[in-house]
C-alpha cells in the first residue's frame, strides 16, 4: 500500500520507516512559531517546567512573530510584546520580528511563507490553529496550545496522532469570478466544521497546479475550520520560484503514491462552482451569494492571514478600481511585505494603494487586527449589530467582535462586490 | 486521580468554539500572575449567547455577578466541542472557573491536547448525543472506572468512551509530569 505525502513527512520527522493513521508518533520539529498571545504563556510554561537556566532546544528553529495585538493602547496586550522582546533578547533569537521596527512583519502566516520558513518536507508546530496554512508548501504543519509549544521549546519534540488523509481535486481553469476561498467555502459546506477532525487534507488538480502560491495558502489556511489537523499541496515549479526568489534552500520532495489510501476522495469541476459565502454564525453555514444577494451590510472588511494577502487585494482592486464603496470598507494587510506589494502592484495603470484608497476604503497597518474582535480599541472590530462581510476565516458568535454582530464570509471578489452596493453582491455583476 | 467526579451540571449545544469560552480581548492577560489569572475564571464562557447559556432554559450564565469561580464543575457538550482558535486560554478558563470536565460528543483536537498535556479538564466522550438529556443544575456523577456518567438528579445512566492513549497522560497530571514520569526529560 502506498503512503500519502503527509505520512512520508511525518515517518521522516519520527524517523521511522513508516508510520500508519491513527499511530501515536513522537516528531522531531524543524519550526515552531509562536506570536504575542500565546507565546508569553508558552515562555512562562517553558521557564516554570525547564528552570531559569534553560536553553532554547535550537534557538534557529525558533520564530516569533508579535501579530495579534499591535496597535492599541491596551497595557496588557503591549506587556505581552515586552515579554516577547526580552525572551529574544535573553536567548539571542536571530527570528524575531519586533513591533515599530523595520523588522515588524504582521500576521505570522504570510509572514512565515514570505521570509522563507515554509521549507518543503519539514515539520512545523505554532501555537496559532491557522498554522495549517503553510502547508500549501508542501510541509506538515499544524497548531498546538502552549504547554505542547513549551515541550518542543525545551525538547524539539512533540508528539502527534497521525491522520488519515481527505484528498480534494479541482479540476478545469478556475473562472475568473472564482477564488480559494470559494472553494474552501464549499468544502466547508459539504464537510462541516468537523468533518475532517484528526484528518490531512490534501488538495491537488489543475485548478491547484495554476494557482499562485498565496492563493494556495487560503486553502491550506482554512483547513482548520474543517477540523483538519493539517491541509497540504504538494511542491512543484511554484513552490520552488516562490522560496528562491527569498534565499537559496536544499530540500527534499515528498509525493502522495498513486495507490496511497485516502478515508475519502472528492472531485469538483471548478467550472461547475459558483461563488459563496458562509452566513452567520459558522464557516460551514454556506450558500451561493445569489442566493443572499441583497442583505444589506454595515461593514466590509479584507483582511487577515486568509484574506489580506497580495493575491486578494489583487481580486479586490479590479472591482473597486474607479468605483466608489457605499458601506464602510476595512483594508487590512497580512504583512508589511502585502502592504509594500500594493503600493507596487498595479491594475490599470493604478497602484492597489491608490485604487483603494480613491474607492473610499479605510487602510490601516498589518496585524491581525478584527479578524478576531481584539481589544476594544482595535480598527474594523464589529460593533452593536453590526452586519460584516469579511474575507476572513470564522464568523462565529463574537468572533469580530460584538456578540450581536453577524459575519458574512467571502471571497475578496464578493466582498469588494458588496462593498460598492452596500448589499451582499455576486462579483459576477461588475465582470464583463 | 479521583476515581469519581461529582458536580453540577452546565449544559451547553454543539460547536462550542474556543471564542464562546474565551472571547479574545481577554486573551491579554498574565496565565502565571495569581490575581489576574483570576479573571479568566470570570470571563469562561461569557462568549455564549445568553439564549444557548445553561441549556435547556438558556440565560443562565456560567458565572454569576462579580464571581470567578462557577458552581458548575462538568460541563456537557455535543459535538466538535472546543473547535476554532488554538487557545490554551480556553480550557485554562474552564479550570479556573472550577470546571473538572467536559463530556461533549466529540471534540476539536487542538482544544483536546489542551486539555489533556496542559492537565486542565478531562475530555471525555459520551457515546451517544447528551446535551438534550441532561438540565444545567443537575447533579452528576463520572466514574472513571467503569466510564460512566451518572445523573443523581433522574438516576439515568451513560457510556462514556474509554480515555484510551491520552489516559496515561491524564493521570500524570499532564504532559510535562507524564515526560518526567516516563524518563523523557529531567
Amino acid at each position: 500500500m502506498g503512503k500519502t505525502i503527509t505520512e512520508k513527512i511525518l515517518a521522516k520527522s519520527a524517523k521511522k520507516e513508516t508510520v500508519v493513521p491513527s499511530e501515536n508518533v513522537w516528531l522531531n520539529v524543524d519550526l515552531l512559531m509562536t506570536h504575542d498571545v500565546c507565546g508569553p504563556p508558552t515562555i512562562q510554561i517553558w521557564k516554570d517546567e525547564f528552570g531559569d537556566k534553560a536553553k532554547v532546544w535550537d534557538k534557529n528553529k525558533v520564530a516569533i512573530f508579535p501579530d495579534h495585538y499591535i496597535y492599541t493602547k491596551d497595557e496588557h496586550a503591549k506587556r505581552n510584546v515586552d515579554i516577547l522582546r526580552n525572551f529574544a533578547k535573553e536567548h539571542n533569537l536571530p527570528y524575531y520580528f519586533d513591533v515599530g521596527t523595520t523588522r515588524y512583519k504582521g500576521v505570522c502566516h504570510v509572514a512565515l511563507a514570505e521570509e522563507g520558513f515554509n521549507i518543503p518536507g519539514t515539520v512545523m508546530f505554532g501555537t496559532d490553529s491557522h498554522t495549517c496554512t503553510s502547508g500549501a508548501f508542501g510541509l506538515f504543519s499544524t497548531g498546538v496550545g502552549n504547554t505542547d509549544a513549551a515541550f518542543i521549546l525545551g525538547t524539539g519534540k512533540i508528539w502527534e496522532k497521525v491522520p488519515e488523509s481527505i484528498k480534494f481535486t479541482f479540476d478545469s481553469e478556475m473562472p475568473a469570478y472564482l477564488t480559494a476561498k470559494d472553494l474552501i467555502l464549499k468544502i466547508l459546506g459539504e464537510l462541516t466544521t468537523d468533518g475532517a477532525t484528526y484528518c490531512a487534507l490534501e488538495f491537488d488538480g489543475e485548478a491547484i497546479s495554476s494557482m499562485e502560491m498565496y492563493e494556495r495558502m487560503t486553502l491550506t489556511n482554512m483547513a482548520i475550520e474543517v477540523g483538519a489537523m493539517n491541509g497540504i499541496i504538494a511542491p512543484d515549479e511554484k513552490t520552488k520560484e516562490f522560496l528562491h526568489k527569498i534565499k537559496t534552500v536544499e530540500y527534499e520532495e515528498f509525493f502522495s503514491d498513486t495507490d496511497a489510501n485516502y478515508l475519502s476522495q472528492h472531485n469538483f469541476n471548478v467550472d461547475e462552482l459558483e461563488p459563496l459565502v458562509a452566513k452567520p454564525h459558522s464557516p460551514d453555514n454556506t450558500d451561493t451569494v445569489k442566493n443572499v444577494q441583497g442583505t444589506k451590510i454595515t461593514k466590509c472588511y479584507i483582511g487577515s492571514c486568509t484574506g489580506g494577502k497580495i493575491s486578494d487585494y489583487k481580486f479586490a482592486a479590479q472591482i473597486l478600481f474607479d468605483r466608489k464603496v457605499k458601506t464602510p470598507t476595512f483594508i487590512i494587510p497580512s504583512t508589511t511585505n502585502v502592504a509594500e506589494q500594493m503600493e507596487a502592484e498595479t491594475y490599470k495603470g493604478k497602484t492597489l494603494t491608490d485604487i483603494f484608497s480613491d474607492a473610499g476604503c479605510s487602510m490601516a497597518p498589518p496585524s491581525c487586527a478584527a479578524c478576531l474582535g481584539g481589544p476594544i480599541d482595535t480598527t474594523g472590530r464589529s460593533v452593536d449589530n453590526d452586519v460584516v462581510i469579511s474575507t476572513t476565516n470564522r464568523n462565529f458568535p463574537g468572533r469580530m467582535g460584538s456578540k450581536k454582530s453577524e459575519v458574512f464570509l467571502a471571497s475578496p471578489l464578493t466582498v469588494a462586490a458588496s462593498a460598492i452596493n452596500g448589499v451582499i453582491t455576486d462579483p459576477r455583476e461588475f465582470l464583463t | 486521580m479521583n476515581k469519581k467526579l461529582k458536580g453540577k451540571a452546565y449544559v451547553l449545544g454543539d460547536n462550542i468554539d474556543t471564542d464562546q469560552i474565551i472571547p479574545a480581548e481577554h486573551l491579554v492577560y498574565s496565565l502565571s500572575d495569581e490575581d489576574e489569572s483570576k479573571k479568566y475564571g470570570h470571563f469562561a464562557l461569557s462568549g455564549t449567547p445568553p439564549s444557548e447559556a445553561g441549556l435547556p432554559d438558556g440565560n443562565m450564565p456560567f458565572i454569576s455577578g462579580e464571581k470567578n469561580e462557577s458552581e458548575y464543575s462538568i460541563i456537557i457538550g455535543g459535538s466538535n466541542f472546543g473547535c476554532g482558535s488554538s487557545r490554551e486560554h480556553a480550557p485554562f478558563a474552564l479550570q479556573k472557573a472550577g470546571a473538572k470536565a467536559v463530556v461533549a460528543e466529540s471534540y476539536a483536537r487542538i482544544f483536546y491536547r489542551n486539555s489533556v498535556d496542559g492537565g486542565f479538564v478531562v475530555p471525555f466522550e459520551s457515546t451517544e448525543k447528551i446535551f438534550d438529556k441532561i438540565r444545567t443544575g443537575d447533579e452528576l456523577e463520572i466514574d472513571f472506572d467503569s466510564n460512566t456518567l451518572l445523573n443523581i438528579t433522574d438516576g439515568k445512566k451513560y457510556e462514556l468512551n474509554p480515555l484510551g492513549d491520552v489516559l496515561p497522560i491524564i493521570e500524570a497530571g499532564g504532559l510535562f509530569d507524564y515526560a518526567r514520569q516516563s524518563g523523557m526529560i529531567e
